[in-house]
């Protein structure tokens, strides 16, 4: 019976390594004891020894192959008497026991009911071994979850790997899809690799585990998306807030009862203002080409309960402020209750996120894609100021950034852009123009 | 040198299993045994009790065979001849242990083991009847020495053997008490009552929580509770038994319900309070094994922490099941062996419960108010033995099943049945919920005509508004 060598676990949290070196050849004999080859990881080298003795019968890793799954089968060895020649992988068992024990240099082997038990690379597949053995519960959750099932076949915990709830619980949708064989990721988005917590690292009692709600899972999914698909930079501009102030003072006194303007409604106005001013600004790159979106419908960031939501005011420019003051209530106050109807949160073209309210000076957002812009506003400040009179003075002052999304909006647009901004909020009776 | 590989100290049905096991394996194997081979379970417990409410069973059916066409002049009993056939079905029983023991070539230890430090694993000192003390060393030591039934002197809750009963004296009277009071509303405490009931005694329970059979799912109880009642037992919950005034033959209880204190006089006292781990004088402290009050703590594998000492069923908290013991030691001992990939560690999700009253009860997974604080949505079936030609023909029309479901992803979440035969029955919701079968497996299953089993099937058909027979 040939005597698999499989890939060892180094440390308690190791799934793969490099095989840097093999030290032995097919047609070596070996004794338990005997370094057989070097494994990399990105914290150490260590020596392999084999734990039985017999002939090298083949070498199924290459030296310098990155990537090798802890207890994936590496080399066989052929038994004392036996044909090392006979000896292939196709003949082994589907379930090695590792055969190559850690040096004991590394100390901590892995918790024994914990081994991985990531499946061996065969060569070939049996026939029958397509069937995916999973639970009905399994596969109805996986169906819920929109797991795809190929991804986890044979690496269950149930009886002879088969799949079982905990295995789709913990497995997140379109993860772990990357198949040992190819190395290619494969998750639907293309983007979302797993993240668990590794109970050898952290004790499933020292956390308190609140399952993803499907508003934590889209704003996820979609700001990781954003994160790393849109080549985004920032743009900082300060922008001095107090004939805004006073504009705001007068319009809310002069305004009939029940209608009072906040400031962040002015500032919507006046990024829709600027769209208009500058509408290559106001545009979502896409695969087939860039649109520019004719309407300014700015995307409002309101936190919420359990995650954050961003209700639209459609078509700002054409809005008055007390109309876009009255739609803003009225949103917010349904975002809070969970009640926005997908119209509602949809289809904005550029957004405003304001922590100003938090005293926080400056930040930089991520782009709510497919928008091109974002812009961060911070708080109002009084500050000294040097005056166009070169005298030093105060101004309220607000520190404002813009993320754009370099594929549709250069240094220069958004630079203009935020000029355009600016003088909207320093001149804000231009916007009556 | 080892002279074992494995020592099992006590060999109730963790440990005669877990031995026999190991045995299977290839391990050389010792048990070690104080009393009699097969445990409190097959000597004091589980076995000869349900010997003993055959036999009440056998009275009940004697006593009603008017309703079924029969004649029967007068159904009495013998009190001797009762006791004596469930003392009979416990010696046939641990005598069969020993074959097994022998037959899978285990030596057995007579004598009280306490452990010492020593090399793989702690030495096993064991004194026998004569007080001669032998050690044995082996590799690796597996404690499953159970538990006994709960007292608490300070409340005067204390066994005296003669007028205060523990379950061991209530399996072997020698008279039948006029008047019994049971302290505990657990399996133990309501299978006794039902017991004395049956054959005559004027029982009242008390229970300190609301409602007995704490444990079973509140609508099986509170099932449970009417059913009682009509066969003539007084149950009362909520109850505080304040102390236990002893005179020569009789014993007058104070009995505190809803702030009001009443003496009850009765003949005999059954005390069935729970129960605590027997981890005493076997030497733990000194090995620095962890205890929960009474209880060995263990991980998953029964592994105590202290290197080559295991510890399984009663003795490490509960359910104080057997099936659960022997599940334990099988799992403890195929992770020694180490040569069992599928060794998983011991999960309690899913340990059944049976009561073996009249009416029996039975269960498995969540109480429906447990399910609900879960949070997941849930879907609720319920089917009555009345809808049921199986239970109508044999005379036993009053019972209920009960399945809760998650309704989103069909798993069943608990299932809870009171009624006739229902503890051979609920075997099949477990084995649903090992397979992770979801509803639709449940109501594609065939379920043969005329079982008691169809209302487990109707019970799911239920939960989808589909039952057939009601």
């Amino acid at each position: 019976m040939a005597i698999n060598i499989t890939m060892p676990a180094l440390s308690p949290t190791m799934e793969e390594g490099t095989l840097a070196k093999w030290n032995v050849k097919p047609g070596d004999t070996v004794e338990a004891g005997d370094v057989i080859a070097e494994i990399e990881t990105d914290k150490a080298t260590m020596e392999v020894e084999a734990v039985d003795e017999g002939t090298v019968a083949q070498i199924l890793v290459d030296e310098g192959t990155e990537g090798v799954k802890v207890n994936a089968i590496i080399a066989m060895l052929a038994e004392e008497g036996e044909d090392a020649s006979s000896v292939s992988a196709e003949t082994s068992a589907p379930a090695p026991k590792p055969a190559a024990e850690a040096p004991k240099a590394e100390t901590a082997p892995a918790p024994e009911n914990q081994v991985a038990s990531t499946p061996v690379q065969m060569p070939k597949l049996g026939a029958g071994d397509d069937r995916i053995k999973a639970s009905p519960l399994a596969r109805r959750i996986a169906a819920l979850k929109g797991i795809d099932l190929t991804a986890l076949k044979g690496k269950g915990s149930g009886p002879y790997g088969r799949i079982v709830k905990k295995d789709v619980e913990n497995a997140q949708p379109g993860a772990a899809a990357a198949p040992a064989a190819s190395g290619a990721p494969a998750s639907p988005d293309g983007l979302i690799l797993p993240q668990v917590l590794d109970d050898r690292v952290y004790t499933p009692d020292s956390y308190r585990l609140e399952p993803l709600d499907g508003m934590r899972k889209t704003v996820a999914r979609r700001l990781t998306q954003s994160f790393m698909q849109v080549p985004h930079f920032p743009l900082n501009v300060d922008i001095a807030l107090d004939k805004l102030l006073s504009a705001r003072k007068g319009i809310n006194e002069a305004a009939p009862e029940g209608v009072k303007v906040s400031v962040n409604d002015m500032l919507i106005k006046a990024s829709a203002m600027a769209l208009m001013a500058e509408p290559d600004c106001n545009s979502s790159y896409t695969d087939n080409g860039i649109a520019y979106h004719k309407g300014a419908h700015i995307s409002v960031a309101v936190a919420i309960d359990g995650g954050l939501i961003t209700p639209v005011i459609r078509d700002a420019e054409k809005k008055g402020l007390a109309e876009i003051s009255a739609d803003m209530k009225d949103l917010a106050s349904r975002a809070r209750e969970r009640k926005l109807k997908p119209h509602e949160y949809m289809g904005g073209t550029f957004s405003i996120s304001n922590l100003g309210m938090f005293g926080i000076k400056s930040f930089a957002s991520i782009i709510n894609p497919p928008e091109g812009m974002i812009m961060s506003v911070g708080a109002g400040q009084k500050q000294p100021v040097v005056g166009d009179d070169g005298q030093l003075t105060t101004a309220t002052m607000m520190g404002v950034t813009l993320t754009c999304d370099h594929r549709v909006i250069g240094g220069a647009e958004g630079a203009r852009w935020l000029q355009a901004f600016k003088r909207y909020v320093e001149t804000p009776e231009s916007m009556l123009l | 040198m080892a002279d074992f590989d494995l020592i099992v100290i006590g060999s109730g049905p963790g440990g005669y299993v877990a031995a026999i096991r190991a045995s299977q394996l290839g391990m050389k194997t010792a048990i070690v045994e104080r009393e009699s081979l097969g445990g409190i379970c097959l000597n004091w417990g589980c076995i000869p009790t349900k010997a003993l409410l055959r036999s009440a069973e056998v009275l009940h059916l004697a006593k009603t065979a008017s309703a079924y066409g029969l004649k029967v002049d007068k159904a009495d009993f013998d009190l001797d001849g009762v006791v004596k056939r469930s003392r009979g079905v416990a010696a046939q029983l641990s005598g069969g242990v020993k074959h097994l023991m022998k037959k899978n070539k285990i030596t057995v230890i007579e004598g009280d083991a306490r452990l010492e430090k020593g090399g793989d694993a702690p030495k096993v000192i064991v004194k026998d009847a004569k007080g001669k003390e032998s050690a044995y060393q082996a590799k690796h030591v597996m404690l499953a020495t159970g538990a006994r039934a709960r007292a608490i002197p300070q409340a005067g809750l204390e066994p005296d053997g003669k007028l205060i009963w523990t379950y061991r004296e209530a399996m072997v009277p020698n008279e039948m008490p006029k008047r019994l009071l049971v302290i505990g509303s657990g399996a133990i405490g309501i299978e006794f009552a039902s017991f004395y009931n049956e054959l005559g005694s004027e029982v009242i329970v008390v229970e300190a929580v609301d409602r007995i059979l704490p444990a079973e799912d509140a609508e099986i109880s509170a099932f449970a509770h009417k059913s009682f009642e009509k066969q003539g037992l007084t149950i009362k919950t909520g109850a505080q038994v304040r102390g236990l005034k002893k005179a020569k033959d009789s014993v007058t209880a104070e009995v505190s319900v809803g702030g009001k204190t009443e003496k009850i006089e009765v003949d005999r006292v059954i005390l069935a309070i729970g129960i605590v781990a027997n981890s005493e004088g076997l030497g733990l402290e000194q090995l620095g094994v962890k205890l929960d009050r009474t209880h060995v703590v263990v991980d998953g594998f029964g592994r105590t922490g202290v290197k080559g000492l295991y510890a399984i069923g009663d003795l490490t908290g509960g359910p104080w099941l057997a099936h659960k013991a022997s599940h334990e030691g099988v799992i403890c001992v195929e992770k020694i062996a180490g040569e069992i990939n599928e060794a998983h560690p011991f999960d309690n999700w899913n340990v059944p419960g049976c009561t073996y009253s009249y009416p029996q009860v039975a269960s498995v997974g969540l109480t429906e108010d447990e399910a609900k604080k879960t949070g997941k949505k849930l879907k609720v079936g319920k089917f009555p033995f009345i809808g049921n030609g199986k239970a109508i023909a044999l005379g036993e029309p009053e019972g209920l099943v009960k399945t809760i479901f998650d309704a989103e992803t069909g798993e069943l979440l608990g299932a809870h049945m009171v009624g006739a035969e229902v503890t051979e029955l609920i075997q099949g919701y477990v084995i649903a919920r090992e397979g992770e079968l979801t509803e639709e497996d449940l109501m594609h299953t065939i379920f043969p005509h005329p079982t008691l089993s169809e209302m487990m099937h109707e019970a799911v058909l239920a939960s989808e508004g589909r039952a057939m027979h009601i």
